[in-house]
C-alpha cells in the first residue's frame, strides 16, 4: 500500500517536472513552472519520508532546517551575483550525489560484497566521479565569478595541462574499472577514496585554465554534469524519478552548452577537453590608432536625432550595475518617440540569459529585448547602436580576420548601424586581448568611463533643459 | 504570428503527451522490479536484476529525449531562470538522501546522507525561490 502511494507520488512528480520545463517556453506561463516544480518536490519528499524504512527523523529535520536557513539568503543575492549562486548550487548538487554514492558503497561493502554487483559499481563510480568533480569545479567557478582573492581570475596554464588533466581522469576511471571487478577486497575501500580524491583534484584543474568570458559555457557544462551525477545516483538507488529529473537537468545543461558553443564558434569537443579560455595574443597591429571621443552632450544630441536606437549590453553593464540607469535612458528616449531595442548576444555576461535577467530587473519590458539573429537584419536601419560594456561580441574582426581567436564567432552587427556610440571603461583591449575594429570606424564615437556614470550623465542631459521633448 | 505560436505550442503539448505516455508504459512495465528492490530486506536476485537495469536505461534515454525536446523550446529570455529551475529539480536527489539519512544504517553512513540532504534542501529552497524572484521581473509592457 505504502509502496503504491510512494510511486504514485513519484509518478505525479515526474509529470509535473516535465510540464514545469514545458511552461518555461513563454514568460507568460513561466511562473506556473515554479509552482509545478516546487509542488512536485514537496510531494516526492513527503512520500519518501513516510516510507516505513525511515526510522530516524532527528537528522532529517535538522538537515532540512539548516538547508532552509542557508537556502533563503542564497535566493536573495543581487542579480549580478546570480552566476556565482548558480555555480554554487551545481556544487551542492554534485556533492550531494558524491556523498550518497560514497555512503551507499560503504554501506553495501559492510553488508556483504554480494550487494556490490558490477552494474551498481559502474553506477556508483560514475556517480562519485561526476559528483565530486562537479563539486570542486563548480566551487572554483563560483570563486572566480565572485572574484575571491585566492582564486586566480586569469586563466592558469602549465605545460602538458591537457595531458595531465585527461591522465587524471583516465587513472580515476581505470581504478574505477578495477573496483567494478574487485569491489570488496581489503584494499577496495582505500582505492575508492583515491578515486574520490582524484575527482576532487580534477574538478579544480579542469576550471583553473578558464577565464571569465568563458564562464557561460563552463556553467552550462557543469549544469549538465550535475544532472548526470543525479542520473547516476538514480541508477545506484534504483529510483526512476531521480533518473528522470537528472536527465532533464542534464539535457538542459547540454542544450545550453551547445548554444553557448555555437555562439562562440567553438566545437563541443574543444570545450569538453578544456583547451579553451587561454589568453591568446594576436600579433599587435603596429601603429597606435586613435579613438574618436564624444562628450555626453554630443552623445545625447546624436541619440535625440535617432528613430531607432539599439542598445548592446555586455558584462561591463553588469559590473557597473548600469541596468537601472539604462532603464531611465530608455524612458527618456521612448518618451521622445524613439524606438529602443536591446540586442542580446547569447554569451554576453557570465551565464546564459544573464543580460535578460538584469534588464528585466530594471523593469525593461521583455518585448524590447531581441536576440542576435532577430536584430541583425534590422541593424542597417538602426540609427544609433549604443554599446554598453560589450566588446568581443561586436568586434567585426570576427567576420574576416582569421588570426584573431574570435574568428568565426557570430556577432551583433553594430558596425552596420548608421552610427555607433560605445561606452567603455578603459582603453584596454577586451578579454581576447585584441583590438576591437568597431571602435576605430569612421562613424564610431567613444564614451570612456564607468557605464553607470556615463549613462547617468546622458539621462541628466535629457532630463534637464538640454534636449526638448517633441 | 500568434496563430503560429499557438499552433506550435499545441504541437509541443501533443509531443510531450505522447512521450509521457511512452514513459508511463515503461514505468508500469518496471513496477515489479521496483517492488522487488524497493523492499528493505535486500535480496539479490540474479534473474530479476538485469531486466530492471534495462528499464532504468530505457527511462534514462527517453527522459533525455523529452528533456532535449522541451528545453529546446524554452524562451531564450529565460535561460538564467531555466538553469536555476532545472537545478532545483535535479535536487530531487533529496529523496535518496532522506533514505540514507533516516534508515537504520550505521551513524557514519547516515552522517554522509545528512550532509547530502542539507546540500539538496539548500538547492531546493534557494533554487525555486530565486527562479520565482527572477520570473516575477519579466514583464511584457
Amino acid at each position: 500500500m505504502i509502496y503504491a502511494i510512494t510511486h504514485l507520488a513519484y509518478f505525479a512528480a515526474m509529470i509535473l517536472f516535465i510540464f514545469s520545463l514545458h511552461w518555461m517556453n513563454d514568460p507568460k506561463t513561466a511562473r506556473r513552472a515554479v509552482y509545478a516544480g516546487a509542488g512536485a518536490m514537496l510531494v516526492a519528499i513527503l512520500a519518501t519520508w513516510f516510507q516505513p524504512q525511515i526510522i530516524h527523523h532527528g537528522w532529517i529535520i535538522l538537515a532540512i532546517v539548516l538547508g532552509t536557513i542557508v537556502g533563503i539568503p542564497l535566493s536573495r543575492v543581487p542579480l549580478t551575483a546570480v552566476p556565482q549562486r548558480t555555480a554554487l548550487s551545481h556544487a551542492f548538487g554534485g556533492v550531494a550525489a558524491g556523498l550518497v554514492g560514497t555512503a551507499k558503497y560503504f554501506l553495501w561493502l559492510g553488508e556483504g560484497p554480494e550487494n556490490l554487483t558490477p552494474f551498481r559499481m559502474i553506477a556508483i563510480i560514475a556517480e562519485i566521479i561526476l559528483g565530486f568533480l562537479t563539486f570542486t569545479g563548480s566551487l572554483m567557478a563560483a570563486g572566480k565569478l565572485q572574484e575571491v582573492r585566492w582564486i586566480p581570475q586569469r586563466p592558469v596554464t602549465f605545460p602538458f595541462q591537457n595531458i595531465v588533466n585527461i591522465g587524471l581522469l583516465v587513472v580515476a576511471a581505470g581504478l574505477g574499472t578495477l573496483l567494478v571487478f574487485m569491489p570488496a577486497e581489503p584494499w577496495s575501500g582505500a582505492v575508492f577514496l583515491v578515486i574520490v580524491a582524484l575527482s576532487l583534484l580534477f574538478g579544480v584543474l579542469f576550471i583553473i585554465p578558464i577565464g571569465g568570458a568563458d564562464m557561460p559555457t563552463v556553467i552550462s557544462i557543469l549544469n549538465s554534469y550535475a544532472g548526470l551525477s543525479a542520473v547516476a545516483m538514480g541508477f545506484v538507488l534504483d529510483n526512476k524519478l531521480l533518473i528522470i529529473a537528472g536527465a532533464l537537468d542534464g539535457s538542459s545543461g547540454l542544450i545550453l552548452s551547445i548554444i553557448m558553443c555555437k555562439a562562440m564558434n567553438r566545437s563541443f569537443t574543444n570545450v569538453l577537453f578544456g583547451a579553451f579560455g587561454k589568453v591568446q595574443h594576436a600579433a599587435a597591429g603596429g601603429e597606435q590608432r586613435v579613438y574618436k571621443q564624444e562628450t555626453t552632450e554630443g552623445a545625447a544630441q546624436i541619440l535625440e536625432q535617432a528613430n531607432l536606437v539599439v542598445v548592446i549590453p555586455g558584462y561591463g553593464m553588469a559590473v557597473a550595475q548600469a541596468q537601472h540607469r539604462i532603464r531611465e535612458l530608455y524612458d527618456q528616449l521612448t518618451k521622445r518617440g524613439i524606438t529602443v531595442k536591446f540586442a542580446i548576444h547569447p554569451v554576453a555576461g557570465r551565464m546564459p540569459g544573464h543580460m535578460n535577467v538584469l534588464l528585466a530587473e530594471a523593469d525593461i519590458p521583455y518585448s524590447a529585448l531581441a536576440e542576435m539573429d532577430e536584430i541583425n537584419p534590422d541593424m542597417p536601419q538602426c540609427d544609433v547602436a549604443l554599446v554598453v560594456g560589450a566588446n568581443d561580441v561586436v568586434n567585426p574582426a570576427a567576420r574576416y580576420d582569421k588570426s584573431t581567436p574570435i574568428y568565426g564567432m557570430p556577432i551583433i552587427d553594430a558596425d552596420r548601424a548608421k552610427m555607433v556610440l560605445a561606452i567603455k571603461r578603459s582603453k584596454n583591449p577586451g578579454f581576447a586581448g585584441i583590438e576591437n575594429e568597431l571602435y576605430f570606424k569612421d562613424n564610431t564615437y567613444m564614451l570612456f568611463g564607468d557605464a553607470k556614470a556615463v549613462i547617468g550623465d546622458l539621462v541628466k542631459q535629457f532630463a534637464s533643459s538640454g534636449v526638448a521633448v517633441h | 504570428m500568434s496563430q503560429l505560436v499557438n499552433g506550435r505550442r499545441s504541437a509541443v503539448i501533443a509531443r510531450v503527451a505522447m512521450a509521457t505516455a511512452v514513459i508511463i508504459a515503461f514505468g508500469l512495465g518496471a513496477v515489479p522490479g521496483f517492488a522487488q528492490t524497493g523492499s528493505p530486506p535486500h535480496q539479490p536476485n540474479a534473474t530479476q536484476q538485469p531486466l530492471d537495469y534495462w528499464s532504468m536505461l530505457f527511462v534514462f534515454a527517453l527522459a533525455t529525449f523529452i528533456g532535449l525536446g522541451v528545453v529546446r523550446r524554452v524562451s531564450r529570455l529565460l535561460h538564467t531562470p531555466l538553469m536555476s529551475l532545472t537545478n532545483a529539480i535535479s535536487a530531487i536527489a533529496v529523496v535518496g538522501s532522506i533514505v540514507v539519512t533516516g534508515a537504520d544504517y550505521p551513524p557514519t553512513i547516515r552522517l554522509l546522507g545528512g550532509i547530502a540532504l542539507f546540500a539538496s534542501v539548500t538547492n531546493i529552497v534557494s533554487g525555486f525561490l530565486i527562479t520565482d524572484r527572477m520570473l516575477r521581473m519579466f514583464k511584457k509592457q
